[in-house]
């Protein structure tokens, strides 16, 4: 069985030290597209976390089965069959959102996050803190999107995943719902991130391979 | 949507719904190899290549071995199986005859399997249920588009490398606000064409 104190240390380095998309730069591709509204992210979130926790599950069962120079592409039909689920399950009970997300929840096989826990971690490590690996990876990944979100649409419509929650006279910015408002407020979170905890090596930040 | 011309998705997928600065997509690789112009360059060949390949084979792919057989769902696989191929064979035929260029493009070749902008403008294809000739025109357009992008803003970070910029703005972060720059006058173009 896992041990707690591990637990505690897989989820404050996926959470906050190697934060995937503060830290490393991976993912951001899926991450600003669906920022523009809070529940869109947070079910764009919520999909990525079961797809890599799975799938990092999965890599980990099979590790010692599978021939290394072939793991890669291994890896990525892991993540497709994940994947594949999460739009069919979508496309089924929340035939709207998954209109919303449109291509988006495909991509989540591109998004470089779950490759690369697969590949750094569930390859070493036993299933079940691989698993909890994914969870807290897509977690870091889960509270980014929202709070990318939550400033776009409080800035952009004034509200809060629908719900204003400012009077009238409040005037939308336009802007914050349109592309470049997410690279700013993108950017804005990066610097702050970088700002309270600083990162212990320069070769982390600037090492976001894909 | 089937009545577009193709030259006016060529046309907007560059400048209006540009794969960057517009969707998003492809940015991972975006971020870390637009620090020099001719690698920028390597590589946005490179996409603009394999996009336009990727989407007439997941075309052909999808509209005459998925939908017949009612195997839609398996779409996101199969495209992805497409990429990888593909892109390997690319990258066999570069390190044959363009060995230069695949000793300056090195790592990056390999990862543009998991490119994001390759599978989203298959995934944009389905479900924007363009016509072939179209779908090879959105393709093209959308390599060019991603192309320019990275040539601009490698451009733009090559006159930056002497700029006094804050800690921790430096690397990704001042990145991304010069693509939000960048995409703010992309914006520009939206009043002519609208693909979306």
């Amino acid at each position: 069985m896992i041990k707690l104190k591990e637990l505690k240390n897989i989820f404050t380095r996926g959470l906050i030290k190697d934060n995937p998309v503060y830290r490393q730069i991976l993912g951001i591709c899926s991450a600003l597209a669906v920022t523009n509204l809070m529940i869109n992210s947070l079910v764009m979130g919520i999909g990525l976390i079961f797809v890599s926790s799975f799938s990092s599950l999965t890599v980990s069962i099979i590790r010692k089965y599978t021939p290394k120079h072939i793991r890669m592409m291994v890896q990525t039909l892991i993540i497709s069959a994940y994947v594949i689920i999460v739009d069919i399950i979508l496309k089924a009970y929340y035939p709207n959102m998954s209109e919303a997300l449109g291509p988006y929840v495909g991509l989540i096989i591109t998004n470089c996050i779950i490759m690369g826990r697969c590949e750094s971690f569930a390859q070493k490590n036993p299933p079940l803190s691989s698993f909890f690996d994914g969870i807290a990876c897509g977690f870091g990944y889960t509270f980014v999107l929202v709070s990318v979100a939550f400033f776009r649409e409080f800035l952009g419509f004034g509200t809060l995943f629908g719900f204003s929650v400012v009077g009238d006279w409040w005037v939308n910015w336009i802007f914050m719902i349109m592309p470049p408002g997410a690279f700013f407020m993108m950017a804005i979170l990066i610097w702050v991130a970088n700002s309270l905890v600083p990162a212990e090596e320069e070769s982390i930040v600037t090492g976001g391979g894909h | 949507m089937m009545e577009v011309n193709p030259f006016i998705i060529l046309f907007a997928s560059i400048f209006t719904s540009n794969m960057i600065l517009a969707n998003f997509l492809g940015m991972c690789s975006f971020i870390a190899v637009s620090k020099e112009i001719k690698t920028s360059l390597g590589l946005g060949q490179a996409v603009t290549f394999v996009v336009t390949g990727t989407t007439v084979i997941n075309y052909l792919i999808y509209h005459h071995l998925l939908v017949p057989f009612g195997l839609e769902y398996l779409r996101f696989i199969v495209f992805i199986i497409t990429i990888a191929a593909f892109v390997q064979l690319v990258e066999m035929v570069i390190e044959r005859y363009l060995p230069n260029l695949y000793y300056s493009l090195g790592i990056f070749l390999p990862l543009i399997t998991v490119n994001c902008a390759i599978l989203g403008v298959s995934l944009f294809m389905v479900i924007r249920d363009y016509s072939f000739i179209q779908s090879i025109a959105f393709g093209i357009g959308s390599g060019l588009g991603w192309t320019l992008a990275i040539l601009a803003l490698s451009g733009i970070r090559q006159k930056l490398q002497k700029a006094p910029i804050p800690k921790g703005l430096q690397g990704p972060g001042i990145t991304l606000i010069i693509t939000g720059l960048m995409a703010l006058a992309f914006i520009g173009f939206s009043g002519i064409v609208s693909i979306q």
